[in-house]
């Protein structure tokens, strides 16, 4: 097995022996890095002499007979939207260019004291809206598997990373998919926690009420070991949940004969590609052949889900980026007044895909509009909620398509917003509900891979982590870097 | 023609030790410029709030203080958005009624004592906001200065809005309101409202016949006064001629004592209120509103109510002690020690108050004790001295915190109270002064200047008005009729 394909938890075993340098390790992922990045462009920043500092400093602890800790020495690559302390934090944007933030986010503070190295800042859709990772101010990310075709958005940055094999595992953050479109289309896991779960402290708001942070990996043990760092209640951010902790990164143990899977029709018909859901089919066959009981279940919500998201996710969206006026940091333009200079600032600085949010969000928020849109889109989330939790009471799991559509070609999407925001459909209501959902490799479609997303119940990790083990095993895809 | 007047008040929780959404200390006065400040009052990508529970405590302790009959089941934070650089995310977090959201408390009231009537003013609503950062003009003002710094040590800082209804009737109506409800805040440990700019109000006048017009950002009780009273000559003036009167937006030059017109914006701003989602709705259980109740300090109506009733105070001396707490603690501290309360609030209210003005020092500056006072308070009481010399004593106590006996037993003030005495020292006087003598007739100030030379003659230790009687007695006695 090359270095580069090395599972995290075996490089962490290694390191805290002493069996493996982390600096030899470190340096074969960045240059492995270097190799890639001309044509995939998953990094913004990366971190070559920083990563080797540390990777130094975690080889001499072990000298000392220190455990540097469960990521001892794994090379993790942070998508941008994640503070880490004195690291440009641009989230794709040109208007956060230049700012460095001075202090990390609670989750970057995690993983150091597990003895992480980050290895770089990943790319992403700009403010992590999209999903393609195209509307980024430095450039699209290509998929590894196809360079012609996009890496899903917006942590694309992160699953073309893992996919190229230039980080270990990676951070990404969900808002309506997020995580879960590029871990379908990189072929890697990606698991959206329950809100509330994992810390947003240092996460650059997009929708507050909506995002998570979460771990991506090339099989479920790193998954888990990813997530069982990062998770846990904090009280710097108030939307923290009290009983969250390491337990929720367990693997449950399932016994797929005692598995009710429900599939959510919705999401494996019309409209979703043929394709896509003959390779989600064949997987939950497999699973079938191994017990499991697979039914097919209904979630007719799901077409106000979109648009309840989008109103959401908007309205939120143009109150956090308000902040963003060229005064305190990034990117200023020039101008006579500080109105002026805001104007200029903000017209220079974002990019069309936000503008656009940005703009339908402040519609949305006008007093004569806010029950109209806002409230009401409150309303379709408690309904779209209490449907899922209702299924959820008749099986443990719900499945269906991560993505409707095979990862699209560069430019296909991303210039029609209500082809780009349909692509949303699947991952949508888990955001809504606040459950946690895990994307699974299901096959490969176009020369790229398509995935199954299961959702479950509110703090149900340790089950989804248990069915990405099962999935895992029922398609030996694991792994895999090209 | 009678005045319509509404209130809103911003008044900082000076009381509290970090500011309303994070760790910062509360107190910035001083500190040099972006020292009291952390990613989340500077509004960093990334930070974010977590509110400080003894706010909303406060808040709520104030609410019950102001009968307010509506106490929010959930306090919830609601986004305000405007664009303005002392706001470092460009939106403030406060409370609104609308989108989900709602002030912590509606519907209460506040009764003022007026002549001998009560008057009820409503309070529409009280929110709990952040304050924003400072703005600093390098030369002169906002119009004048070439640059303009942000100093974010305030920003975060936290605030209670309070909202009246239209009841009040008068200015001073309005300055009676705000120094009622300054007493309150104090008296709940909220705020030390002496510190500069930790009371800010925005006023709505109206006179009939005129639209409603706003002076905002009135920086204290007094000026309020002062502002309205200007607003109140200024619309009248207009009216009477038959000029029409505008809704407008005003501005208080303190120095000049004016009101000026705001540039106004040609619509109506919307904020794009709604319920901020990185703060969770806090439940303000039943329960947490009855210990509340259960905790509320004496407040000042009725402290002034047992000062007149256990105490045999005025009312106007109770007025003026129990509307200022740390002078009514000052007051019982004082009688603890010597029990004089009359004798104690005039020291107090009239001589200490006096003293403390004429130097321009404030409570705590000084010297003064309650020790101090109350052996001063005990040798007038005891007849030792007499009242005029305990005024002047205090003044020295209050300079130099020394100890009135002693002084008294050093300097042999002890008051001269011989008839025998005196009456020596009036003749001595009365036979220096022909010329007064002469002019005591016709001119009672002749009688004042041979009263204030026998003072003098004793060094202040005698009562006054022994001293006249005796005075008018020697020169009747000369022939010389003089009126009362
Ligand atoms: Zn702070």
């Amino acid at each position: 097995m090359r270095i580069e394909e090395m599972p995290a938890t075996i490089v962490a075993e290694m390191v805290r022996r002493g069996d493996l340098s982390a600096v030899d390790y470190v340096s074969r992922i960045l240059e492995r890095a270097e190799r890639t990045e001309d044509r995939v462009n998953a990094y913004i920043t990366l971190l070559k002499d920083l990563a080797l500092k540390r990777a130094e400093e975690i080889d001499r602890a072990v000298g000392r007979g220190e455990d540097p800790g469960r990521l001892a020495g794994v090379a993790v690559a942070v998508k941008d939207n994640i503070a880490v302390r004195g690291v440009e934090n641009t989230c794709g944007s040109r208007i956060l260019k230049g700012y460095r933030p001075p202090f990390n986010a609670t989750v970057v503070e995690r993983l150091l004291m597990e003895g992480a190295v980050i290895v770089g800042k990943t790319n992403m859709d700009e403010f992590a809206m999209g999903s393609t990772t195209e509307t980024s101010a430095y450039g699209p990310t290509r998929n590894p598997w196809n360079l012609e075709r996009v890496p899903g958005g917006s942590s694309g940055g992160s699953g073309a990373a893992l996919a190229a094999g230039s980080a270990t595992l990676a951070l990404g953050s969900d808002t309506g998919g997020s995580i879960r479109c590029p871990a379908a289309y990189t072929g890697t896991y990606g698991l959206k926690p329950t809100y509330g779960a994992v810390s947003r402290y240092g996460l650059v708001p997009y929708a507050n009420s909506l995002e998570q942070i979460g771990p991506m990996a090339r099989n479920t043990e790193d998954l888990a070991l990813l997530y069982s760092v990062i998770v846990g209640h904090d009280p710097r951010d108030s939307t923290s949940l009290r009983d969250s902790g390491a337990h929720l990164a367990r693997i449950e143990n399932v016994d797929p004969a005692k598995l009710r899977i429900g599939v959510i029709r919705e999401l494996v018909e019309e409209p979703v590609d043929k394709r896509v859901a003959r390779e989600v089919w064949r997987l939950l066959h497999k699973l079938e052949s191994m017990g499991a009981e697979v039914d097919e279940v209904s979630l007719p919500l799901v077409d106000y889900a979109l648009p309840a998201y989008y109103i959401v996710a908007m309205a939120e969206a143009s109150s956090n980026l308000a902040r963003y006026d060229g005064t305190r940091y990034g990117f200023r333009a020039p101008g006579a007044t500080w109105e002026e200079m805001v104007v200029e600032t903000r017209t220079r600085g974002f990019g069309w895909e936000v503008k656009r949010r940005i703009m339908l969000g402040s519609f949305i928020l006008l007093a004569g509009y806010v029950e109209q849109y806002y409230v009401k889109a409150l309303r379709v989330r408690s309904a779209v909620r209490r449907e899922i939790l209702s299924l959820l009471s008749r099986h443990h799991v719900l499945v269906g398509a991560t993505m409707p559509i095979p990862a699209p070609r560069l430019g296909e999407r991303v210039k029609d917003p209500l082809l780009l925001y349909t692509m949303d459909i699947a991952t949508v209501p888990a955001n809504l509900a606040g459950i946690p959902a895990v994307s699974v490799p299901a096959g490969i479609v176009d020369g790229a891979p398509v995935g199954a997303q299961f959702m479950g119940p509110p703090m149900g990790e340790p089950l989804l982590l248990g069915v990405s083990k099962l999935c895992e095993e029922a398609t030996g895809f694991r792994d895999r870097v090209v | 023609m009678e005045a319509v007047i509404g209130l809103e008040i911003h008044v900082q929780m000076t009381s509290l030790k970090t500011k309303l959404f994070c760790r910062c200390p509360a107190d910035y006065r001083g500190a040099p410029p972006n020292t009291h400040v952390c990613p989340v009052c500077l509004g960093l990508p990334g930070a974010l709030p977590v509110v400080n529970r003894e706010a909303v405590k406060k808040a709520v302790m104030l609410a019950l203080a102001l009968n307010c009959r509506h106490i929010a089941e959930k306090v919830v934070f609601s986004r305000k958005h405007y664009f303005y650089p002392d706001l470092p995310k460009n939106y403030q977090i406060t409370q609104f009624k609308g989108g989900g959201g709602a002030p912590i408390a509606e519907d209460g009231y506040l009764e003022l004592l007026q002549g001998g009537g009560v008057r009820r003013v409503r309070i529409r609503r009280i929110n709990v906001e952040e304050d924003p950062g400072r703005l600093v003009y390098t030369e002169g003002d906002i119009t004048s200065s070439p640059e303009v710094l942000i100093d974010y040590n305030r920003s975060g800082i936290a605030l209670l809005e309070i909202v009246t209804e239209p009841d009040l009737r008068s200015p001073k109506e309005a300055r009676l309101f705000l120094e009622k409800l300054r007493a309150i805040v104090e008296y709940l440990d909220i705020a030390d409202l002496s510190l500069e700019g930790s009371m800010r109000v925005d006023a709505n006048i109206s006179l009939p016949g005129g639209a409603r017009v706003e002076v905002k950002n009135i920086g204290s009780v007094k000026e309020v006064e002062k502002a309205l009273s200007y607003e109140v000559v200024r619309q009248r003036a207009l009216l009477s001629r038959g000029a029409a009167i505008g809704r407008e937006t005003r501005h208080w030059d303190p120095l000049r004592g004016v009101t000026r017109p705001l540039r106004v914006k040609e619509e109506e701003e919307d904020y794009r209120y709604f319920p901020d989602p990185d703060l969770p709705p806090i439940p303000l259980p039943r329960e947490l509103i009855d210990s509340a109740v259960a905790m509320l300090p004496e407040l000042p109506d009725a402290r002034m109510r047992r000062f007149v009733e256990e105490h045999g105070l005025s009312r106007e001396l109770a007025y003026a002690l129990a509307m200022d707490k740390r002078l009514a603690d000052f007051y019982e501290e004082t009688l603890k020690r010597f029990w004089a309360p009359r004798l104690v609030a005039v020291m107090l209210a009239v001589d200490y108050l006096g003293f403390l003005e004429k130097n321009r020092l404030r409570m705590g500056e000084d010297r003064l004790n309650p020790d101090l006072l109350a052996k001063l308070a005990r040798l007038v009481e005891e007849k030792v001295i007499t009242p005029e010399q305990g005024k002047h004593l205090l003044f020295r106590v209050a300079r130099e915190g020394v100890d009135p006996v002693e002084i008294v037993e050093r300097e042999g003030l002890k008051a001269l109270r011989s008839e025998e005495e005196l009456r020596r020292i009036v003749e001595r006087v009365v036979e220096a002064n022909p010329k007064a003598v002469a002019d005591a007739a016709r001119n009672p100030k002749a009688v004042n200047f041979l009263v204030g030379r026998v003072m003098r003659e004793t060094r202040g230790r005698a009562e006054p008005r022994l001293v006249r009687r005796l005075v008018v007695e020697e020169l009747r006695r000369r022939g010389v009729e003089v009126g009362e």
